[in-house]
């Protein structure tokens, strides 16, 4: 097995044990990268330069004992964080050629704890899409399949963490951006609390809907990322100062005697059969393992594509509104007036997903629509969470599919917006409730494509979540299947 | 036809803070262009802004000094508008759920006092700059006052003349620069002011169509603005138009109101809860400190002023327009004992020479201690009121005692009556024709004499002694 095949916790026992070097997995990861890349086009920009030098310093810190948690893991980054000197687009020629002065707080906190950043992977433009095609800079193919969409927004780092273009990734999800990507690549994703991680730093899409977390290749280094990740942040007044766990301690303790619900709008008509068999096959595995699975019901489950699509754009059209072209990014030359360079500038800068949802935003928090589109939705989000709430006084854990269907064929729904929005109708309802999430590989199509299984715990547990996909992924008769590539 | 103009006002204060409302940069004026400025100010992809306390508190102090209530949740808002000097394309405000309401403050004015009802105060973050040229294609931005805190405050309608609206303004202006929350500098765009006016026939009571006034810069030109305003719209009633609802802006070089934009234009600003803050809690606790920490107001230090010192309400109103004065002539009334004499020397030749000099009050060189000793000085006799202007000069340029300066020029009166009567003796030897005179009945040459001894003594004589010596020695002869 190859040095970049390997995990973030057996990368992590080499470098201790002196059995490899951070530049040796470093430069495993990027030969891969050469091999690969052209075909997958996970990453828009590859940070070489400082990667390298990090590795080195880890390789320093570690002859002289000095070990942190993520000392010397070639780490991707979505590129949607500001990384300091370091090119981020955010998928928009509008940031084609925007070098940020600051890092991200998670970059900080990644850097902090001894992580090597690899580079910038790929993702739909401002993070709208499902399915990495309305990138400025290409699709990303799918792994497993490369006539197929990766998933999206978090595309890149997906398919980066399933072809072994790094050890393991970040991402960040708005309405299904990490889970399902990770679900149509076959690798573990986090969207955690809301306020659980920093946004500082992270472009922002839809402010109250947005969070960042790992694309890691098993639950383990799910937890090992969560513990860099996960804090209170000062310059975020939206993180949430509760106390953070080690994720790890409750890996192998089981799930015996939990209750898990099953809720009944998410094994809807139109759901792939094959998704819901290998569904089928968690709930019984959790059985087996001790726990009770319960029917449950969220009843507001029907109202949040709609929800979800009247609040997401109102913000992303106000949080857009900064691409100007007046101080950095891109803007066209001509234009007589000032209104014609905004127009001009943003006209070309952006690509149809992103000004379809600038109007939709604009339209409903327009001055009588407000009331019946941004208020209304907003009071909706609210019965929701309620829903979430009620549920989880009786149930540790949630489980539905994360997705209705595996990975589409690239082009098959880039001129249906609608059907592009309802790939994520299991993942927007648990951004619009604000709890954490997590998907996980759960078995394959006949096609040989990934399935993921979405489990949903209450706010601020993710202790719980990756305590209980630990359980499963231990017990889950899965084949271990090598993607297509 | 007779009409009643009906106006309202709404304020934006900057706050006094170190820092700016949403980031560390400092709110330092004159700056070179774009140097206080950060990743957040800039609105850099990914920023997040944090609320900084001390604006809340400062904003709190307005809304407890103007009889708020005060919203114990309030929350910031997303204004949505484009231009160059606004770098998110959006301000963040308050909307929906603004700091304090429902307030009112007193205002006197030909008088009469007023109550003037307070609709709102919400804090909110300054745009930037922008800077045109004036015979180029070029226009510049500078970020620095981006992020600097503000504060809104609007007025119910309830003024009824320009001149109330800018003696409200002035009671406004006062009692910020008071709390020390503002520095009140309108020509710098600390104190800024827009207008809605409106005019009905008097006596009826639905209001006409309003129009806003913007870019009046001085109490001055708001004046002026809504008299020409005001002007106009009758103009328009008697000639059988209709006034059209719009902004219009005054220019104070023609004098007049220009239309900028009209309903059809006006913005849309699609407010929307700020999702990257949480809401503001204000505690009872934090109000009750902020209270306790509350300066004496004006008005009240006026109407106290009158009760406690017994001074007219003129000097009253004097005194108190700054509260460095007012604490300076509260040390001098008390040391002295006479609030009377200490208000006349105050408001005489201490506000003269900070005029003449252009100081500030903080910056008299004459501490009001030294100012009351000098006045004990007169009371005691030591002086003369005439010398003490002299005494005062002294103290002014040296910044020595009174005692010193009358020690060192020997300024104090002579109430030695051996020496007045020898200095009277030599007087009246020296005029010999106007003594004859004097005699013969023409009385009003006393003063001749009285002069002559001052003279000779430099004014340092005792009046009264030198009268009585005086007296007494032309009926002698």
């Amino acid at each position: 097995m190859s040095l970049n095949e390997l995990t973030v916790h057996d990368v992590h026992n080499k470098l201790v044990t002196g059995e490899v070097t951070a530049v040796e997995v470093l430069e495993a990861v990027y030969d891969r990268i050469d091999a690969v890349d052209g075909t997958i086009n996970a990453y828009i920009s590859l940070m070489k330069e400082g990667a390298y030098e990090a590795a080195e310093q880890a390789d320093r810190d570690l002859s002289e004992g000095r070990v942190k948690p993520l000392t010397g893991i070639p780490v991707a980054i979505k590129d949607i964080l500001s990384t300091e000197g370091v090119r981020t687009t955010c998928g928009s020629r509008m940031l084609e050629n925007f070098i940020p002065p600051y890092d991200a707080t998670v970059i900080r906190r990644m850097k902090e704890a001894g992580a090597v950043l690899v580079g910038k992977t790929n993702m739909d433009e401002f993070a709208m899409g499902s399915s990495n095609e309305t990138s400025y800079f290409g699709v990303t193919r799918n792994p497993w399949d490369r006539n197929r969409i990766p998933g999206g927004s978090s595309g890149g780092s997906a398919a980066a963490v399933n072809a072994n273009e790094c050890i393991a990734a970040v991402g960040s999800d708005t309405g299904g951006s990490i889970r399902q990507p990770a679900a149509h690549c076959g690798v573990v994703g986090l969207k955690p609390t809301y306020g659980r991680v920093s946004r500082y730093g992270l472009i922002a899409f839809a402010s109250s809907l947005d969070q960042v977390g790992p694309l890691t290749k098993d639950v383990e280094d799910a937890a090992v990322m969560m513990n860099v990740l996960a804090g209170h942040d000062a310059a975020d007044s939206t993180s949430v100062p509760h106390p953070v766990p080690d994720y790890r301690e409750n890996l192998s303790r089981g799930i015996e005697g939990w209750t898990v619900g099953i809720p009944r709008e998410y094994f809807i008509e139109g759901i792939d059969p094959e998704i819901k068999a290998a569904v089928d096959g968690v709930i019984a595995t959790v059985e087996s393992l001790g726990a009770e699975c319960r029917d449950i019901s969220l009843p507001h489950s029907r109202y949040c594509v709609a929800v979800y699509y009247i609040i997401a754009p109102a913000e992303a059209s106000s949080n857009l509104a900064r691409y100007d072209g007046v101080r950095y990014g891109f803007r066209t030359s001509g234009g007589d007036t000032l209104l014609d360079s905004y127009k001009m500038t943003r006209s070309a800068g952006f690509g149809a997903e992103v000004k379809r949802r600038i109007m939709i935003g604009t339209y409903s928090l327009s001055a009588g629509y407000y009331d019946a589109y941004y208020k209304k939705a907003s009071q909706v989000r609210a019965l929701i969470k309620k829903d979430f709430d009620d549920a989880f006084r009786s149930c540790d854990i949630i489980l539905t599919p994360t997705t209705p269907t595996p990975a589409f064929r690239i082009g098959e729904k880039v001129d249906d917006p609608l059907q592009m929005y309802l790939t994520d109708i299991f993942t927007l309802s648990i951004n619009l409730a604000g709890v954490p999430a997590l998907s996980l590989p759960c078995g394959y199509s006949t096609d040989g494509l990934p399935l993921g299984v979405q489990l949903i715990a209450h706010h601020f547990q993710e202790d719980k979540l990756i305590q209980a996909a630990a359980a499963v992924e231990s017990h889950l008769p899965l084949e271990k299947k090598r993607p297509g590539i | 036809m007779e009409y009643e103009p009906i106006i309202g006002l709404e304020v934006h204060a900057q706050l006094l803070t170190e820092s700016k409302i949403f980031c560390g940069c400092s709110t330092r004026f004159g700056a070179a262009p774009n140097s206080n400025t950060c990743p957040i100010c800039l609105g850099m992809p990914g920023v997040l802004p944090v609320l900084n306390r001390t604006v809340v508190e400062y904003a709190i102090k307005m809304a407890l000094a103007t009889h708020c209530r005060i919203n114990r949740v309030n929350s910031f808002a997303r204004k949505n508008y484009f231009y160059p000097d606004l770098p998110k394309g959006y301000q963040i405000s308050q909307y929906a759920e603004p700091l304090a309401e429902k307030g009112h403050i007193d205002i006197e004015y030909d008088g009469t006092r007023k109550t003037i009802g307070i609709t709102r105060i919400h804090m909110e973050e300054d745009a930037g700059k922008s800077i045109h040229e004036d015979d180029g294609d070029y226009t510049y931005v500078d970020l620095n006052r981006t992020g600097v805190p503000l504060i809104e405050i609007v007025s119910e309608p309830d003024m009824r003349s320009p001149a109330e609206g800018a003696a409200y303004l002035r009671r406004l202006h006062e009692i910020l620069v008071y709390l020390e929350i503002c520095d009140g500098n309108m020509e710098e765009g600390s104190f800024r002011c827009d207008a809605n006016v409106s005019v009905r026939p008097r006596g009826t009571e639905t209001f006409g169509t309003r129009a806003e006034l913007k870019n009046m810069n001085s109490f001055r030109n708001v004046q002026l603005a809504l008299d020409y305003e005001i002007e106009r719209q009758i103009d328009c009633l008697e000639s059988g138009e209709t006034v059209i609802q719009e902004t219009r802006l005054w220019d104070a070089q023609g004098r007049v109101t220009h239309s900028m934009r009209g309903k059809e234009e006006a913005h849309d600003y699609r407010y929307f809860p700020e999702p990257d803050l949480v809401p503001v809690m204000i505690s009872d606790n934090w109000i009750n400190d902020v209270k306790r920490g509350l300066p004496e107001l004006p008005l009240e230090k006026r109407d106290r002023f009158v009760r406690e010192y017994g001074i007219p309400s003129y000097d009253a109103g004097v005194l108190t327009a700054s509260r460095a004065l007012a604490d300076y002539f509260e040390v001098v009334a008390k040391v002295t004992g006479q609030p009377k004499t200490a208000s006349n020397w105050v408001m005489g030749s201490v506000l003269a020479s900070v005029k003449e000099e252009k100081i500030e009050v903080e910056k008299i060189p004459v501490s009001p201690d030294a100012l009351g000793d000098m006045i004990i000085a007169i009371v005691d006799g030591t002086i003369s009121g005439k010398i003490a202007k002299d005494v005062f000069d002294a103290m002014w340029q040296t910044g020595k005692s009174p005692r010193v300066i009358i020690e060192e020029k020997g300024l104090a009166q002579i109430d030695d009556t051996g020496a007045v009567d020898a200095v009277v003796n030599e007087v009246l030897i020296a005029h010999p024709m106007q003594l004859a005179e004097y005699q013969a009945g023409k009385e009003k040459l006393f003063g001749f004499f009285v002069g002559q001894v001052m003279k000779r003594t430099q004014g340092k004589a005792n009046p009264q002694v030198v009268n009585d010596i005086l007296k007494k020695k032309l009926s002698e002869q």
